[in-house]
């Protein structure tokens, strides 16, 4: 059975749904040594800002039931780092690389992705305006219509590739924000980021994270990630890469069931290095196994009588 | 195939030795060659079937045996991680991500060398003091820990160096620290050590006061083990360095320990 995996978001051309979320998979390098990264749809590295950040004190992770907080606080080494010795070492892999762009004022934001624009190898961006870790920007941005529409407007401006806004789940109506992304240029949205959560330690009495709140991820947020995917395809026409607690291909599966047309792998990545691959594999299994062919007939294919 | 590769490989539990209630060495091996081990280098273990234990659990190198493909953790049961995996049995296997970590500096000049190992903390020196033998030194090795049951392994260490011990209780050993104890007087130009957060403070103020070179086993909370999600970071001169990737190791000179 000859299968078409291929996804278009944008002017991207995915050879499989398959995505590595920022802030899970470093640059890509980290994973060689386990597999083989052209084998991914795309990769997006690691959140980058206009200067160098520390991030946040330690500690800055908590393991939580079916899941982790993290408060790791967009720590990079700024985007002119990125460009001078970062991206020669990637710029060969054979798939899509996106950088997620981050700031903490939209002149920031622009000053990046203007400088992201020119790297040839780089074919998006995507915009995160939902970072819950950091105090100035980030998620700021991301949870009211005026701000994440001013942020996405003025990138659009200088950012001529694919542009993919992150969206907060930290919201009322996530629907609301991703039809106004839509409205000023955004080519696709990418849901959902963390959910802003806190862990404490009931023999010391203190909170596990310096910072007090981080960000939810894993298994723990399927149910809330799937809901708003699935809310979010209603009400846009772009496409949508969904994640969030995606740990297999059955998980990956009913993403683009609820809406999404590629999904990111985030999380598991911390716990098999390898799954990303098993993903991969595993939809073009179920692919085989339900007869379909072409994998763009699974998206939004739930069946809602 | 590059034998150094890192791996994420089902091994095979050939032993799940118990010491005492708290304590159990699992003795790993693969089918295949091992990538070089260095030691103070650090695995990352898979437990499954458990909502609490998510993610994977960092755990050092005791002992490699390379001719039989295997190697060895010495594991404190602390939480619901480390009690399921002390019920592994063998022929049992677990997913395991290795080697990790940068590893101790063994290239060294000096001589006279003390290994300080605190609780649970001896388990890389082990393998540490015998690549020191493989080079000539026998070692001083001072393990120390609240009692006498925390004092563990005296047998397998004493092979490859001389022996010191302190309790917090006086139960075994000299009564104390291990930064009280009578070996830190001695003629000594390098200290390696790994224990609790405090006690290393304590053993690299030592050796900051007395300008002996310093290592140090850091034992951060970690998720991926392989320099990805940056959550295990230490604070360092050159600011936040990864403890999987940049570490476990670090020279005291690099932290920022010993400035006001």
């Amino acid at each position: 059975m000859d299968l078409n995996t291929r996804i278009k978001i944008g002017g991207l051309d995915l050879k499989n749904p398959v995505m590595t979320a920022s802030g899970t998979f470093g640059y890509g390098p980290e994973f060689e040594d386990f597999i083989d990264i052209n084998r991914l749809g795309g990769i997006v590295v690691k959140g980058t800002t206009l200067h160098h950040r520390e991030g946040n004190a330690y500690p800055r992770m908590a393991e939580t039931p079916s899941g982790m907080l993290n408060a790791v606080g967009l720590q990079n080494k700024g985007v002119d780092v990125f460009c001078k010795d970062i991206y020669p070492s990637i710029k060969h892999y054979d798939t899509n690389i996106l950088v997620n762009v981050s700031g903490s004022t939209v002149e920031e934001y622009i000053e990046t992705a203007a400088r992201i624009n020119e790297l040839d190898h780089i074919p998006g961006i995507e915009l995160n305006i939902s970072c819950p870790n950091v105090k100035e920007g980030g998620m700021a941005f991301g949870t009211s219509c005026p701000s994440a529409v001013a942020v996405t407007h003025a990138v659009r401006e200088v950012y001529k590739k694919t542009m993919v806004v992150k969206l907060s789940p930290n919201v009322t109506n996530i629907a609301e924000i991703a039809k106004a992304v839509q409205d000023v240029g955004a080519d696709g949205v990418s849901l959902i980021n963390t959910l802003l959560g806190i862990a404490v330690d009931a023999e010391t009495r203190k909170p596990l994270l310096s910072t007090i709140t981080g960000g939810l991820s894993g298994p723990a947020v399927k149910p809330v990630a799937l809901r708003m995917v699935w809310q979010v395809s209603k009400a846009v026409n772009i496409p949508i890469i969904g994640m969030g607690g995606i740990m297999n291909a059955t998980d990956a599966i009913e993403f683009m069931l609820a809406g999404a047309s590629a999904i990111q792998v985030g999380t598991a990545n911390f716990i098999d290095p390898t799954v990303s691959m098993k993903i991969v594999d595993g939809i073009e299994d179920y692919m085989r196994r339900h007869g379909v062919t072409d994998v763009n007939d699974l998206i939004g294919a739930m069946i809602e009588d | 195939m590059n034998t150094d590769k890192k791996r994420a490989e089902d091994l095979t539990v050939v032993e799940n030795r118990k010491i005492n209630k708290d304590y159990y060495v699992l003795k790993l091996a693969s089918k295949t060659d091992l990538p070089k081990i260095k030691a103070g280098q650090f695995v990352e273990l898979l437990v499954e079937d458990t909502r609490n234990a998510f993610l994977r659990r960092p755990i050092s190198i005791y002992d490699v045996q390379p001719e039989c493909n295997s190697f060895e953790l010495l594991i404190q049961i602390v939480g619901e991680g480390t009690q399921l995996m002390s019920q592994l049995q063998t022929g049992d296997t677990i997913n395991t991500m290795y080697p990790l970590g940068n590893g101790f500096q063994t290239e060294t000049k000096s001589k006279n060398i003390l290994l300080v190992g605190g609780g649970v903390g001896l388990a890389p020196l082990l393998y540490l003091a015998k690549k020191l033998n493989d080079k000539g030194i026998r070692p001083k090795i001072l393990l120390g820990g609240r009692a006498e049951n925390n004092i563990i392994e005296i047998d397998n260490f004493e092979k490859y160096g001389d022996i010191f011990i302190s309790t917090e209780d006086g139960s075994l050993g000299e009564k104390g620290f291990v930064t009280q104890h009578s070996v830190m007087n001695e003629s000594i130009d390098k200290i390696y050590t790994c224990g609790p957060d405090p006690m290393m403070r304590a053993v690299g103020d030592i050796a900051f006061s007395k300008n002996i070179d310093c290592e140090v086993s850091l034992e951060n909370m970690m998720a991926c083990g392989i320099g990805a999600c940056l959550c295990c970071v230490t604070d360092t001169k050159e600011g936040h360095k990864c403890v999987c990737t940049d570490g476990p190791v670090f020279n005291t000179n690099e932290l920022k320990w010993n400035i006001a």
